[in-house]
């Protein structure tokens, strides 16, 4: 994959600007790439980024501005034309076919065939090559692409990029789902392509990646370019902040109240489900937060769907203020005052095309019933005033789930819960997707629920999300929990360790419960 | 740019038109006015209320029929059993043995039968997990059978008179049947947009998996649809074995059929979570009196078939674009 050096950036846009019903998606966004770098695209949810690239990729056809490719004007009006030019982009939605093996999915598009037979071989020869090129040679080609994990997805993914030989390739929040050794790897891939001359688009919410990855920052706030070509390992983070936000935060977690009571609300014992976890016991008091840490893949999202009844477990007991909770039943679970924010919002937690106030009404609605009369509006005022509360932005109640940010669709999620009067709190990677502002914001949400006597079982991936949150940590690997410590007795590196196994004789037994 | 500007909301607010369930139903009004005119042009008897009214009584039962499935579709399911569901409950009602205890009896066994087959139909749907379109086939399949094996596939005269006077009755010069049906329409239409029950219909067929995390018991609700559409099977049966004054195995065929492109036209995703019922019952009326025109016209069914099959596919048409165009992601 050589290429001439091109004189000038290799992509410039100007002035973008890309309408949607009632919403002025971009608002004059410039983008200057040169072949080679690593330009990273931050910004705030719906500040106009997955607008910007599917510009990019030929999916949306910008109102005004120009885009000026190697040197050249160009117009990209379908994925073809931009596939054709050389812009590969990996979504953060996967656009692979699950049922398709992983070699046809790699040359999904462009099969290498004769007189209009496919050559199976010399696809799965080339799958094999560029799954080795980025370092997971153990992909078998001929393997249904379905059956593979997340991350294993991903990396098909950009072997698809790869395969195209494309010169720019925009990568949307490719770390979301992968562990800190393949988000390692990936970096890894991303640096040989560049030194090919290869130019990557990345986007990412976690700054520290965008420290150690990134060459040049291009920040976007509402539609608009805010700050282009910023140094992206010496601007500093508050800077960035700054200009994301538009106001200054502090990245912080909002301080522990000391537990409200010694009650102990959530008592989960001897948890297991054959093949994904075993023998998971712990308790949560009033007031308390616990945090599950582990990798993806290592069973802390499958233990809480468990605890939450979502699952069958295969053994032990889920109590609720020592009262035993009907097993593999959620009904149950949130009779007894449970409630989950699943890991994948979309689809597991919204009705995209209602209205916020049902969404947020769900589980309640039969408290704003007569005999299962239902007004249409009659559940509208007590949503509102949680939404409200929560600065769900924008503000309107009867806006579809589907047109508000990730941050905002979470806040609609805890409203959910928050009306249904929840006191057991289960939050699956509350903040995946959501940015800074929004963050802090859902942080300090959890720790006031905690404050109020709610108890709070918190999963995440990001290991200082789980130390600066909860007061207690257990650390999930393979499917057992390993360790539990307070959180003021770990640190990030610590947590790390256990995680990854490099654990010192001894450390992984756990105290036991 | 400025051009830009303003097709956008030109094209949003046609987009909205469709968008919402008012707008879509607007536009099946607007062609039920317009088969109107070509009746008023091309007969001289369509506009007379004896024919309206044979129109709304041949509408009542395949009418009846679209509520029940109004409700399944909209909760993410099929049922392609209510026609035969209809044909064996018309035949058990009438038996010699059923009809001997009389009419009360007879309509409680043609309404037990239907809530029955759908309970058989929603079990195998949720703790058979066998996919609806297959369950609801082996249903009809079933279901033709044993009405044949009932039947002796021979057609069973009613002899009870309150049964066979139902479809006679006129109150204020409008057939009972019309009045069967738009009661099961309002009845329907308050469930769906009035009640709990109808709102988790639509988050269930929105989002099953957000539906049932919300703590909503998904398989009991699902259960209840295909009750539901199977009891709107059994009030239809009574319709047209009094209609027919007998009950027959060969009742109610392909019904289903119409009845889901009724719900079709009528604006209801096929995968479920959004439509109107008012859209279903005017997809029925568009459909009745297509049929109406052409028998009073003289033309061949044939041709018919060919209109109504061309009406599904512009309704779809329809349907996509205008989710094309309000879905910006």
């Amino acid at each position: 994959m050589t290429t001439a050096p091109t004189p000038g950036p290799l992509l410039a846009m100007r002035g973008i600007v890309k309408q949607f019903p009632g919403v002025r998606a971009l608002d004059g966004v410039d983008l200057d790439v040169t072949a080679g770098e690593v330009h990273c695209l931050l910004g705030q949810n719906g500040a106009g980024k997955s607008t910007l690239i599917k510009v990019l990729a030929g999916a949306h056809t910008p109102d005004a501005g120009e885009i000026v490719w190697a040197g050249r004007p160009v117009t990209f009006g379908s994925p073809q034309a931009a596939d054709a030019a050389g812009i590969a982009t990996i979504y953060q939605e996967l656009d692979l076919v699950p049922g398709l093996t992983v070699a046809e999915n790699v040359v999904l598009g462009h099969e290498p065939s004769r007189l209009g037979f496919s050559r199976l071989r010399a696809a799965d020869d080339k799958a094999r090559r560029l799954l080795r090129r980025l370092g997971h040679p153990e992909i078998p080609p001929r393997r249904e692409l379905g059956r593979l994990s997340a991350a294993g997805q991903q990396i098909v993914s950009m072997a698809r990029a790869l395969a195209k030989d494309a010169r720019l390739i925009v990568m949307d929040e490719p770390s979301a789902v992968l562990d800190p050794e393949e988000v390692q790897n990936l970096f890894r891939v991303i640096r040989e392509l560049t030194a090919d001359g290869v130019a990557v688009v990345y986007i990412s919410h976690r700054l520290e990646e965008i420290r150690e990855i990134g060459d040049r920052v291009t920040v976007l706030k509402d539609g608009r370019t805010v700050a282009r070509n910023l140094p992206a390992r010496t601007t500093p983070t508050a800077d960035v902040i700054r200009l994301m936000t538009g106001r200054t935060v502090e990245y912080a977690f909002p301080p522990r109240a000391a537990p409200v009571s010694d009650e102990v609300v959530l008592q989960v014992e001897g948890l297991s489900r054959t093949g994904e976890f075993r023998d998971v016991s712990f308790t949560v008091r009033a007031g308390e937060v616990v945090g599950l840490a582990g990798l993806v893949g290592s069973g802390r999202s499958e233990i809480v769907e468990t605890v939450y009844g979502a699952r069958r477990p295969s053994a032990g007991t889920v109590r609720v203020r020592g009262k035993r909770l009907r097993p593999g039943s959620v009904p149950a679970a949130v009779r007894a005052g449970m409630g989950l924010a699943p890991e994948e919002r979309k689809s597991q937690a919204l009705l995209l095309g209602e209205p916020v106030f049902r969404n947020v009404s769900l589980p309640a609605m039969d408290r704003f019933a007569t005999a299962g009369f239902l007004g249409p509006d009659a559940d509208l005022a007590a949503a509102a005033e949680i939404t409200g509360r929560l600065d769900v932005r924008p503000s309107d109640p009867r806006r579809p789930a589907r047109t508000l940010s990730g941050g905002n669709q979470q806040k609609v999620v805890l409203a959910r819960w928050l009306l249904q009067g929840c006191t057991v709190l289960l939050l699956d990677e509350p903040t995946r997707g959501v940015d800074v502002g929004a963050r802090s914001e859902i942080y300090a949400l959890v720790r006031r629920l905690a404050a109020q006597g709610a108890a709070i079982v918190l999963v995440s991936s990001e290991v200082p999300e789980v130390l600066g949150l909860a007061d207690r940590v257990l650390v999930v690997r393979e499917g057992r929990v390993v360790h539990e410590a307070p959180s003021g007795e770990l640190d990030e590196g610590r947590v790390l360790d256990l995680v990854m196994e490099a654990v010192p004789a001894g450390a992984a037994e756990r105290s036991g419960s | 740019m400025e051009r830009a500007a303003r097709e956008e909301p030109a094209r949003s607010r046609l987009a909205r038109l469709f968008d919402t369930g008012g707008g879509r139903n607007l536009g099946l009004v607007a062609v039920l006015v317009l088969l109107g005119v070509v009746g008023v042009v091309t007969t001289d008897t369509f506009l007379t209320t004896a024919n309206l009214l044979t129109v709304l009584t041949q509408a009542s039962i395949i009418g009846v029929l679209t509520v029940g499935m109004t409700f399944v579709i909209i909760g993410g399911g099929i049922d392609l059993s209510v026609g035969k569901v209809m044909a064996l409950a018309s035949v058990w009602c009438t038996t010699v043995a059923t009809q001997s205890f009389g009419w009360v009896v007879m309509i409680f066994c043609a309404l037990a039968v239907g809530v029955g087959a759908g309970l058989v139909n929603g079990l195998l749907i949720t703790y058979g997990r066998i996919v609806p379109f297959i369950a609801t086939l082996a249903m009809l399949i079933s279901a033709q059978g044993l009405a044949e094996q009932i039947s002796g596939r021979r057609s069973q005269i009613v002899t009870d008179p309150v049964i066979a006077g139902i479809a006679n009755t006129r109150l204020a010069g409008i057939p009972l049947l019309v009045y069967i049906f738009a009661a099961v329409v309002v009845v329907g239409w308050v469930v769906l947009n009035r009640t709990t029950f109808g709102r988790r219909t639509f988050a269930i067929g929105g989002n099953p998996e957000a539906a049932r995390l919300a703590g909503l018991d998904v398989r009991r609700h699902t259960i209840l649809l295909y009750v539901v559409s199977g009891l709107c099977a059994g009030i239809a049966a009574i319709m047209i074995a009094s209609l027919t004054t007998t009950g027959s195995s060969t009742h109610g065929t392909l019904y289903e059929l119409d009845a889901i492109a009724a719900v079709i036209i009528g604006g209801t995703l096929l995968t479920g979570g959004r439509g109107t019922l008012i859209g279903s019952i005017l997809g029925v009326l568009v459909f009745t009196t297509i049929t109406n025109l052409f028998i009073l016209n003289n033309l061949a069914t044939e041709v018919q078939n060919i209109a109504k099959g061309a009406l599904i596919v512009i309704a779809v048409l329809i349907q996509t674009r205008a989710q094309r165009s309000s879905g910006t992601g």
